[in-house]
């Protein structure tokens, strides 16, 4: 039952956060500002990221190939696969989770104990659309560019690490990584990645805007906010890979 | 005018205002009193629409104000300026840009426009040369004062003030008290304030009502405080002597 409620909270938050803006050169101003907050800041942590897994996916994957019936150069396509399938979408939107869904949650919970929530809606402002809106379209843009970022590196993490280890020719493994692409992978990838982008938004602003009290509220409202962002990724990577890749 | 009626109001089924009925002229200072705790702020609160009342009747100017759509709400409230205890500035934007906030999202001034209505206003308050501060930069006095100047930005036609002086010294209270005073009578506008300084209610009420307990207790102008043979007013005022 509590459960339900929340889930209706949440739809009816939805409700009145998305449509068209009250005022589009507002809604424009603080659309370019949050994205160039989220990818700005997320540039970095993305890259590291996605270079060292691509790497450790193609140490682990070439190392259970050794020894078995299956051509080695067949490593760098396996890799891709994972990468552009899986880890680049799946890892982005959890990393981006921790950073965007936990500064989300915690900005609009400081506007709202701070009251400049009340402030706004005093105005005559739909404050949840205001606040919401903005970081909703620049999430939905920042996110998926971050995952085909993340997809070239991690598969450069992949060459890099093959040259270093040397369990097969550079040569070999770029030569699996170009065979037999498969266009859909990336549709795949980028509906996650849309999908993932909405849920963190949406999740991270209901948990700031339910925040009640101080300061102490405020981080409580983010790890929440954190917490359940991740557990939705990663369930509806389930749903979507069900979906998606067994029709 | 602002009138209420029969206001009640409860959190989680602990009842904190009990039929409260009260009117707000325009032009006038009305002035909520009370002790710590007894619903002033929720009172205030219920009146711009934050909080929804269980039963009870708000007007102003005789258009109902609870039973009606969001969107016709919103309306109402472009002509509301309100004054949070804490200020309530937006912490992302300058000084200039919370008063000029709400001139770019209601009208379509030129940026000049917005800028010289934004200066008059800082002026109006007696700030200058702050435009470009932010509200972490700025004492908790020229944060009330940068409120007011928001507040008025629009020329509302309701202002509510909810302990405007509270935290401030008593030269800048007394500022921010004349101000109040005056845009009140210049812009015909029906000012709400509430506070616990006896000192502002003497100076500056037109009108005084004391709630006590959740409830309107007494009701009355300033000359008559002094003469009430009311108990519970008495006690709160002789409290507050100094
Ligand atoms: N959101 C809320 N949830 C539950 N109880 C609340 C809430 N807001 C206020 N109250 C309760 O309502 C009562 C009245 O509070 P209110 O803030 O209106 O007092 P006040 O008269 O403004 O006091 P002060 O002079 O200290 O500002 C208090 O007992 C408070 O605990
Ligand atoms: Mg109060």
């Amino acid at each position: 039952m509590k459960y339900l409620n929340t889930f209706g909270e949440y739809l009816l938050f939805l409700k009145l956060s998305i449509g068209r803006p009250e005022k589009f050169k507002m809604f424009r101003e603080l659309f370019v500002r949050d994205l160039y907050k989220m990818g700005n800041d997320s540039f970095g942590i993305v890259s590291i990221i996605s270079i060292f897994i691509g790497a450790v996916a193609a140490i682990q994957i070439g190392y259970q190939l050794v020894g078995s019936l299956v051509p080695m150069y067949v490593l760098g396509r396996i890799v891709r696969d994972s990468n552009i399938l899986e880890f680049s979408p799946t890892v982005t939107a959890l990393v981006m989770a921790g950073k965007i869904g936990g500064n989300i949650a915690s900005e609009i919970g400081t506007m709202k104990v701070s009251e400049q929530i009340d402030a706004l809606e005093i105005m005559g402002v739909n404050s949840a659309k205001h606040v919401v809106l903005p970081k909703l379209a620049a999430s939905v843009i920042a996110i998926p560019a971050l995952v085909i970022y993340s997809m070239f590196l991690s598969n450069l993490g992949g060459i890099i690490s093959v040259n270093f280890s040397g369990i097969v020719s550079v040569s070999g493994y770029i030569q699996g990584l170009l065979m037999d692409f498969d266009g859909f992978s990336i549709t795949y990838a980028l509906t996650k990645a849309f999908t993932f982008s909405f849920l963190i938004t949406t999740i991270s602003a209901v948990h700031g805007y339910k925040t009640e009290g101080g300061a102490l509220e405020v981080g409580w409202a983010s790890t929440r906010a954190v917490v359940q962002s991740c557990i939705a990724i990663i369930f509806f990577d389930f749903i979507l890979t069900q979906i998606m890749l067994y029709k | 005018m602002i009138e209420l009626k029969n206001i009640n109001k409860s959190f989680d089924g602990k009842q904190v205002l009990f039929d409260v009925s009260a009117q707000f002229e325009k032009g006038k200072c009305s002035f909520v009193i009370g002790a710590s705790g007894g619903g002033k702020s929720v009172l205030m609160k219920t009146m711009v629409g934050l909080l929804v009342p269980e039963s009870g009747n708000i007007n102003f100017d005789g258009r109902d104000f609870l039973n009606i759509a969001y969107e016709e709400k919103k309306i109402i409230r472009q002509e509301i300026g309100m004054l949070f205890q804490g200020g309530a500035l937006f912490d992302s934007l300058s000084v200039e840009d919370n008063i000029a906030f709400p001139m770019r999202m209601f009208t379509n001034w030129s940026k000049d426009e917005v800028i010289e209505r934004v200066n008059f206003c800082l002026k109006r308050v007696n700030l200058e040369n702050v435009n470009q501060l932010f509200p972490s930069n700025i004492s908790g006095g020229m944060k009330k004062r940068v409120g007011i100047a928001r507040a008025i930005a629009l020329n509302p036609k309701y202002l509510f003030c909810d302990e405007p002086n509270s935290g401030l010294d008593p030269i800048t209270s007394r500022l921010i008290d004349e101000l109040i005073a005056e845009i009140t009578q210049e812009f015909n506008i029906t000012t709400v304030i509430n506070s616990h300084d006896m000192k502002s209610v003497f100076d500056m009420s037109d009108q005084v009502t004391f709630v006590y307990k959740g409830k309107a207790w007494w009701e009355g102008d300033k000359s008559q405080i002094r003469t009430s043979d009311c108990k519970e007013l008495v006690d709160f005022i002789k409290a507050s002597e100094f």
